[in-house]
């Protein structure tokens, strides 16, 4: 842990590549928007799985001809799974077993793997929940953080996460992937993540103000995230092999849910990095801000 | 320095000793097993019925292991899945539909266990493979039936009061009664008030005046819907207890869920159709006369048969009997062989049948089958904007058209219902009771066996793979330290299997997929610590270095920890299903993974080093 690397040297040009980022994703999710799972979106959606490959036009063509139009088509993790999305027709649930039926009158006899249907209410009423949770998250945490350290890393922490989960909805707009609860979960869970980084950095921040007074606050922040590297490193490897674990032998259905995890991951140990302390410096954080507080029950000593 | 308190010791041991004795029932494995009740929920298994099953079991199947009784049900235990298969058919052909017959796996955990509250982890739907629905309970509609109820005694009130009506009707779930004098009007607001008071001295009603047209609202105030809601919503769960019971699924979840939905679970089940034709027939049924020549056209109404649209007939509008007055319904053959189903009311419904029925033998009694059902039309709403407007409506069709023979009462019976399938189907709509608000679903999710069991095989698979790497990694990097590390890992997880059965808490896909994150996080508490040591030795002994490094390390680990939890939690409140158990496991890894990292990581790292002196520290 010898090695000094200038981090706040480059800070100009991180909060230049963070903003990029960040502007990208807004406009692809104001412009282009979310491909909203089931979960969300409200509709149909059956897995079926066949003994020999299935031609998917001639699915296709039996859908057209039965006046399901509006629906997908697709193999699933192999081309022995069909995934058959259908969108909402009036929250009518039997869509699912209809198409099974359906495929199997025309001679393509497989197994019933999955059916979901989401009734259009009912996905809306989970959209408006997850993006109230993520929301009552955030603001949970500010409000800890704050407390347990001061408002400037609250406002720093909280960057730092709104920083991660807009990217990660960013890739998800660009890229089209599916964006389904298991995907809000692991958002949160990345929310969990990347804070657990930036406390370990801003606990180290704190510490240093309060011992060594003789550095600036630039100094300071490097040497802290210098001495914390090691762990930073470390601990995002393991928890990225095993996330990588997930999405190499966990199967189709956590795909998305680890996808963002890793995205997550590697987001949330550059934003412990750069955003807080990025945040940190342009609020102009001093030693009087990490004043070290009575320790409590002082008061009660001093009693005769 | 360094060494480990008694206290940190029994700390330590009893954690893992519960820990262990908790995560243990998941060792033992399932065996097949079949689940007797009787078909009326109202009645328990008892032991006649107990010996009758034994004395089956002996002439005619080939063998069995346990047979007991347990939550009014008998619960027989087979070593093969032949044996369960072979007992389940001559059972059932004994018994026949006088009980339910249902197939599931017992755990084999050993009786000194149970005794202590352990059992093994419960699957999610997700692993177990079965299916999920979400039901809504229509509110407006028995808010709708009640007014009518109302608007019928106020006609007839105001009738008998000499009070002059102009018009009267059901309106935007508004009772709505326009008068032709001011006279009349204010004897009704009069009356109005009074009935406003409920019995417990709540508001009623809200009563709107609009005297300039001699006109009076009446709604119901939020404290009767909330009470009128909580009644159906109740009723319905019981329907629905009722229905799932028939289907025969071992370990159904029935639910209410927020206001006004109801969660149905049911594990195992393989075939969603079958289920939700049963759940599903959100129904009520009205018994009602054939209309003869002599009925006016007004009290007539002409309805469609349900299994032949061409076919319809006039029944009288007034109401006989309604569905939730049939306390059972069976099926049965008659003097000829065919099918009928016999029926028994309740006293009030008897009563109604005897007086309906007296003065009218010969004449056609209908049973009608009314359906919730909806469709939708796209319309174009206020800001332009082409929106798809779903209204619901009501279709009531007759099932049921039979002759009267005789004055009936509490028990009757129908004859000509079809084959004996169509009249068990029949009965089962009667037997499982009216619902006191229509109902239809929301949602539905259905995992099929074999997905389950991949589910289960992929995370398995993956939280192994993922924990070797993790273990492989801490102690090529960390050694010695890297070692306590490691098994202090190994305990996290026996913690969370245990924490997660003593819970009964259920395990889930996105649930396995928290375990594993748990495990690539868990270490971070551990790297926390040893990489604060390693600083520290720079300037200190090694004793001392361990020993701040655990301490300094503490406040950071806690607050890091604290934060993530409160995510956790927040999660597990707004997530349902799946995402709960994610939140489950998340949360309980991160207590576990802080409990393991501070106590048990510290305790071995003392008996490795504690109380010797080192020279050097290899971290």
């Amino acid at each position: 842990m010898n090695k000094k690397i200038p981090f706040m040297k480059y800070r100009k040009v991180a909060a230049i590549v963070s903003a990029v980022l960040f502007s990208i994703s807004v406009l692809s999710l104001s412009f282009k928007g979310l491909s909203l799972g089931l979960d969300f979106s409200g509709g149909t959606l059956i897995e079926v799985t066949y003994e020999e490959p299935v031609e998917l036009e001639s699915i296709r063509n039996i859908l057209i001809e039965n006046d399901y139009e509006d629906s997908q088509v697709v193999n699933f993790g192999s081309n022995l799974d069909v995934l058959i999305k259908v969108a909402d027709q009036n929250g009518n649930s039997s869509i699912g077993e209809n198409i099974f039926n359906l495929l199997n009158d025309s001679g393509l006899n497989g197994e019933l793997k999955r059916v979901e249907f989401v009734g259009p209410q009912v996905g809306s009423e989970l959209r408006d929940q997850g993006g109230l949770g993520m929301l009552v998250a955030l603001f949970m945490i500010l409000m800890y953080v704050a407390f347990r350290f001061q408002y400037k890393f609250a406002l720093g922490a909280v960057s730092a996460l709104g920083h991660d989960v807009v990217i990660i909805l960013g890739f998800f707009s660009i890229f089209a992937w599916d964006f389904d609860l298991t995907v809000l979960a692991a958002l949160l869970a990345v929310i969990g993540y990347s804070l657990n980084d930036t406390i370990v950095v801003s606990d180290r921040i704190r510490e240093n103000f309060r011992s060594e007074r003789t550095l600036g606050p630039q100094e300071m922040i490097d040497l802290s995230l210098n001495q914390t590297l090691g762990r930073t490193i470390v601990t995002s490897l393991t928890t990225l092999l095993v996330l990588f674990a997930l999405y190499i032998f966990g199967g189709e259905l956590i795909k998305g849910f680890s996808l963002a995890l890793i995205l997550g991951v590697m987001v949330g140990t550059y934003s412990s990095i750069y955003v807080v302390a990025n945040m940190l410096m342009s609020l102009s954080i001093t030693q009087e801000d990490l004043a070290v507080p009575e320790p409590e029950g002082a008061d009660f000593d001093e009693l005769p | 320095m360094n060494k480990n308190s008694a206290l940190r010791y029994i700390t330590i041991l009893i954690v893992l000793g519960l820990g262990c004795l908790y995560a243990l029932p998941n060792l033992y494995p399932t065996q097949p097993a079949v689940q007797i009740a009787y078909t009326d929920s109202g009645k328990s298994a008892d032991q006649s019925l107990l010996d009758e099953a034994e004395a089956i079991l002996d002439n005619q199947a080939s063998g069995y292991q346990d047979i007991f009784l347990r939550d009014n049900k008998i619960v027989v235990k087979f070593n093969t899945l032949d044996q369960q298969l072979e007992a389940k058919t001559a059972l059932q052909n004994t018994l026949l539909d006088k009980v339910i017959i249902a197939l599931n796996l017992e755990p084999t955990t050993p009786q000194w266990l149970k005794d202590l509250g352990g059992s093994p982890v419960k699957l999610g739907l997700d692993l177990s493979g079965g299916v999920h629905f979400l039901l809504e309970v229509d509110i407006d509609t028995a808010l709708q039936a009640r007014l009518e109820v109302l608007l019928d005694n106020y006609r007839k009130s105001f009738r008998e009061d000499k009070l002059r009506v102009a018009n009267s009707s059901v309106k935007d779930l508004a009772l709505v009664f326009e008068f032709k004098d001011t006279e009349s009007y204010n004897n009704a607001l009069r009356a109005y008030r009074n009935d406003s008071i409920g019995i417990n001295g709540g508001i009623q009603y809200i009563i709107t005046e609009r005297p300039s047209r001699k006109t009076l609202l009446l709604e119901y105030s939020d404290v009767a819907i909330k009470e009128i809601r909580d009644y159906a919503v109740g009723q319905n769960l019981t329907t629905l207890r009722n229905r799932v019971n028939e289907l025969g699924v071992s370990e159904p979840v029935v639910q209410r869920q927020g206001a006004n939905r109801i969660v149905v679970q049911l594990p195992g089940v393989q075939d969603p159709t079958a289920a939700k034709k049963i759940i599903g027939k959100t129904a009520n049924l009205e018994f009602r006369l054939e209309a003869n020549a002599r009925t006016s056209p007004l009290r007539k109404e002409e309805f469609n048969f349900k299994d032949n649209e061409y076919r319809t007939a006039f029944l009288e509008r007034a109401v006989v009997v309604t569905g939730d007055r049939v306390t059972n319904a069976n099926t049965g053959f008659d003097e000829s062989g065919f099918s009928q189903v016999n029926i028994t009311l309740d006293m009030q419904g008897g009563r109604a049948m005897q007086k309906a029925t007296s003065g009218n033998i010969g004449r056609g009694l209908g049973v009608l089958f009314v359906e919730q059902k909806s469709k939708s039309e796209l319309v174009t709403d206020e800001f332009g904007n082409k929106v798809i407007e779903q209204t619901s409506y009501i279709e009531k069709n007759i099932i049921s058209l039979a002759t009267i023979q005789a004055v009936l009462g509490t028990s009757f019976r129908i004859t000509g219902v079809g084959s004996p399938q169509e009249a068990s189907e029949l009965a089962l709509l009667l037997r499982a009771g009216a619902l006191a608000a229509p109902m239809k679903f929301v949602e539905e999710r259905t995992v099929g066996p074999s997905l389950g069991k991949e589910n289960i095989e992929l995370g398995m698979t993956s939280i192994l793979i993922g924990f070797s790497l993790v273990i492989l990694f801490m102690a090529l990097y960390y050694r010695v330290f890297g070692l306590a590390a490691n098994i202090s890992l190994v305990i996290n997880l026996v913690l969370i299997t245990g924490i997660m059965s003593l819970l009964g808490a259920s395990l889930t896909l996105p649930g396995i997929a928290g375990i594993v994150l748990t495990v690539g996080m868990a270490v971070d508490a551990n790297v926390l610590i040893f990489s604060r040591i390693r600083e520290e030795l720079k300037n200190k002994d090694p004793q001392s270095a361990i020993h701040d490094g655990f301490s300094r390390a503490f406040v950071t680990i806690f607050d890091a920890n604290v934060t993530t939890l409160i995510a956790a939690l927040i999660l597990y409140v707004i997530g349902t299903g799946p995402i709960k158990g994610f939140a489950i496991t998340l949360s309980i890894g991160i207590v576990t993974s802080m409990f393991t990292a501070i106590m048990c990581t510290r305790a071995m790292v003392n008996l490795i080093y504690g109380n010797k002196n080192i020279k050097e520290l290899k971290i």
